[in-house]
């Protein structure tokens, strides 16, 4: 064999290895991403969460795996198989698809491609195809006018989302996140957020309605619409629909924290401060970083109440969408007074 | 779509027709609501009730005034005490009897408690359809509260069946009234906490203001009572307008609101909640000593049990009250009314003279109240569908019957 083929070889195992260490932790933290929500939340409100399964529940998320992996897959009659069976896994595997291309540590990313910003946007919105197939597939109506507000909501929020982050890429300079990162290194203030701060507004709000969370969970109203697009779901699919929510959380605060709040890094006035963080590896600093806004969602999700499908498209078009443009504006214009020049 | 625009297209759109319940998370029950929606907006609205029907009002006509209580608990489940207070005033009313002060005093207190307790009830599911999901959990903790104090008084925590014909079952302790005196001073501050999270929150106030406006005439037309009318601006109470009980010898405001949009009717039973507050202490601090059930009526009430060890012959009374129940004094008709934490809730019996209500019809105001449902919330969204329900606060036991 030639010394190619072997090293093209050892190439492709070493993908392979890191794809498997992504998908185990990111599973297992979807499944502690319940359990801490469950604890988060009912703290909140003056009750304890799961106790009962495991010291202070913490086999709880292991439980709810293996109850949904046993349990009856129902299927009704009038559905459409072939589309009813695609769409929680288009819907888990685009989520999941959006993870290879997040730089979770200082060299560890599964594909480092040159649009991996894009591609994360791509990805999400592709995910959608899931919950509107399974709206349509459902043959039911709640089901139907879920994934019909859920279209609705992503193609609005899509813009919105896509442009807060314009002021990034404009700052830095790449779509690639890893440069993204690195660019946010060269600012004293280490990180996006600051001079960017109401693209990061706007990037907050799209978040929470790209990934249907309160106050925009419309497509999953309970108290409307029974439980959206996935009423008619069941057991492992109803599983994975549920996964990949917090799949698509897990994607959101990451590039969160990737574009705004300098993903591993830390700011250069705290590592000047207090060197000996540095030798703290950059994966537990992404990962404080993570939690924290998942935290927030979390905090949100007890917090408020949801609007009404109109009011929520108003936001959108009306407030979200201007707002990121003159965040654009005014980032040009900074950008070419020559204010951010690296230090 | 327009029909024009419909003709233009060359093909016609038909209405969704939505069947909501009567399995459904928001509709309190079993309400069953048939929506026609044009997109989201609705353009009729059709409720169907009669699922949770009992036949109380039939089940009367075969039990004796005295065993008629326990079915009064089970119209309203939320507020159980103030539905019994609205049964035994009927029956009170048609033998012409009337229970000792303190007896009032306590049918007050539990009155106004299980107006809070249903509030809080109205308050939790409110928010919830809403999306409010922490306000619900904070009003069942000081609904539970509530339940207990109800337990300290009877035994029961649901469904009580603890006023009587003539005066209530048994004295109230100090400790309880200690207990309760505890709940009012701490209540008001678990008011704020609602209050902070919704009272002023913008999605709050954008999903309740000018939703499901009815005005005072139309209000007063399609019946309604409570503080679904009140919140339009009509002052209309039961407790104020024709007092029973002690509510002549306490002191309390009737609030009232000016839009009739659902946040006015939320404003107006924020405001409830103090008020009650309000009555319970007073009833407390006021409550005279002495005997809770009256001894002017030996015919109607049952002997109290001490009274076997020394007197004779109060087994045949109590067999023959068991078996005939107490003769009604004559032939008649009444009408007697209580202001529930619902609305107003009226007691019609028709007596031929016998032991047993020849006909009683009740007057129940969640009846009333889920006929205005299609007023309030055609032209709307579905998802004020959803606020229109919890505003107008309905039970579907109560509506049913």
């Amino acid at each position: 064999m030639t010394p190619e083929i072997i090293n093209l070889a050892i190439q492709i195992i070493i993908i392979l290895i890191k794809t498997f260490v992504l998908v185990g932790v990111v599973m297992l933290h979807v499944a502690y991403a319940t359990y801490f929500e469950r604890k988060v939340i009912g703290h909140m409100q003056v009750r304890l969460g799961p106790m009962r399964v495991g010291p202070h529940g913490l086999l709880q998320p292991i439980a709810d795996m293996v109850k949904s992996l046993f349990k009856e897959d129902v299927i009704p009659s009038q559905a459409d198989k072939a589309i009813f069976f695609s769409a929680p896994v288009i819907s888990f595997f685009a989520t999941m698809t959006a993870l290879s291309v997040i730089p979770f540590s200082e060299g560890f990313v599964i594909a480092d491609i040159n649009v991996s910003l894009l591609f994360v946007l791509a990805m999400s919105a592709i995910s959608t195809y899931g919950i509107i197939f399974a709206g349509i597939a459902s043959d039911s109506k709640y089901a139907f006018l879920g994934s019909l507000r859920s279209a609705a909501q992503v193609v609005s929020y899509e813009v919105s989302l896509g442009l807060s982050l314009v002021g990034v890429m404009m700052m830095a300079g790449s779509l690639n996140l890893n440069d993204i990162i690195i660019a946010q290194s060269h600012y004293s203030y280490g990180m996006f957020i600051v001079p960017q701060f109401l693209g990061f507004l706007v990037f907050v709000v799209a978040a929470l309605a790209e990934t249907n969370r309160t106050p925009f969970d419309l497509p999953e109203a309970e108290s409307e619409l029974v439980a959206g697009y996935f009423t008619e779901y069941s057991g492992f699919r109803f599983a994975l629909f549920y996964a990949a929510e917090y799949v698509a959380m897990i994607a959101m605060s990451s590039l969160g924290t990737i574009c705004f709040l300098g993903g591993w890094m830390l700011p250069p006035f705290i590592t000047d401060i207090f060197p000996f963080l540095l030798n703290v590896p950059g994966v537990i600093w992404f990962a404080l970083k993570v939690y924290l806004s998942i935290f927030v969602y979390y905090w949100i999700r007890a917090t408020l109440p949801r609007y009404r499908y109109d009011q929520l498209m108003n936001i959108g078009w009306k407030v979200l969408i201007p707002l990121a443009l003159l965040n654009i504006f005014i980032t040009g214009l900074l950008k070419m007074m020559g204010f951010f020049r690296v230090i | 779509m327009s029909v024009e625009s419909e003709e233009k297209l060359g093909h016609s759109t038909k209405d969704l027709v939505i069947s909501m319940g009567p399995q459904h998370p928001a509709t309190h029950g079993v309400l069953r609501l048939i929506l026609e929606l044009d997109g989201e907006t609705v353009v009729k609205l059709t409720p169907h009730v009669g699922f949770l029907h009992r036949g109380t009002e039939k089940l009367h006509e075969t039990l004796t005034y005295l065993q008629g209580i326990p079915l009064s608990d089970r119209l309203d489940y939320c507020s159980a005490m103030a539905n019994n207070v609205g049964y035994v005033l009927a029956v009170e009313r048609l033998f012409g009897i009337e229970a000792p002060l303190r007896a009032k005093y306590i049918r007050t207190i539990v009155s106004e408690m299980s107006r809070i307790a249903s509030h809080i009830i109205w308050l939790a599911t409110h928010a919830l359809d809403i999306g409010a999901m922490t306000v619900f959990l904070y009003a069942m903790r000081e609904r539970e509260w509530l339940l207990d104090l109800f337990e300290m008084i009877c035994g029961a925590r649901l469904t009580t069946t603890y006023p009587r014909v003539g005066g209530v079952r048994n004295d109230v302790s100090e400790e309880f009234l200690d207990s309760l005196y505890l709940f009012t001073d701490e209540f008001p501050g678990r008011l704020l906490e609602y209050e902070t999270l919704i009272d002023q929150n913008r999605i709050w106030l954008k999903r309740t203001k000018g939703i499901g406006v009815i005005s005072a005439e139309e209000a007063i037309n399609w019946g309604l009572t409570g503080p679904t009318l009140r919140g339009s601006g009509v002052s209309y109470d039961v407790r104020k307008h024709a007092p029973y009980d002690a509510y002549d010898l306490v002191d309390f405001d009737v609030p009232l609101g000016t839009k009739g949009d659902v946040y006015d009717r939320y404003r107006c039973r924020m405001e409830e909640f103090r008020q009650s507050n309000r009555i319970i202490r007073q009833c407390i601090e006021k409550i005279p000593k002495g005997p809770v059930m009256t001894p002017d009526a030996p015919k109607v009430t049952l002997p109290a049990k001490d009274r076997f060890a020394t007197e004779k012959g109060l087994l045949p009374i109590q067999m023959g009250l068991m078996r005939k129940g107490p003769a009604a004094p004559a032939e008649g008709e009444i009408y007697s009314a209580v202001e529930v934490p619902k609305g107003e809730l009226g007691f019609y019996i028709v007596s031929d003279g016998t032991g047993k209500p020849w006909r009683l019809r009740l007057r129940s105001p969640s009846f009333v109240h889920a006929s205005v449902l299609s007023r309030l919330s055609v032209g709307h969204l579905v998802a004020d569908v959803i606020a229109n329900i919890g505003t107008i606060d309905i039970v579907l036991g109560e509506c049913d019957r």
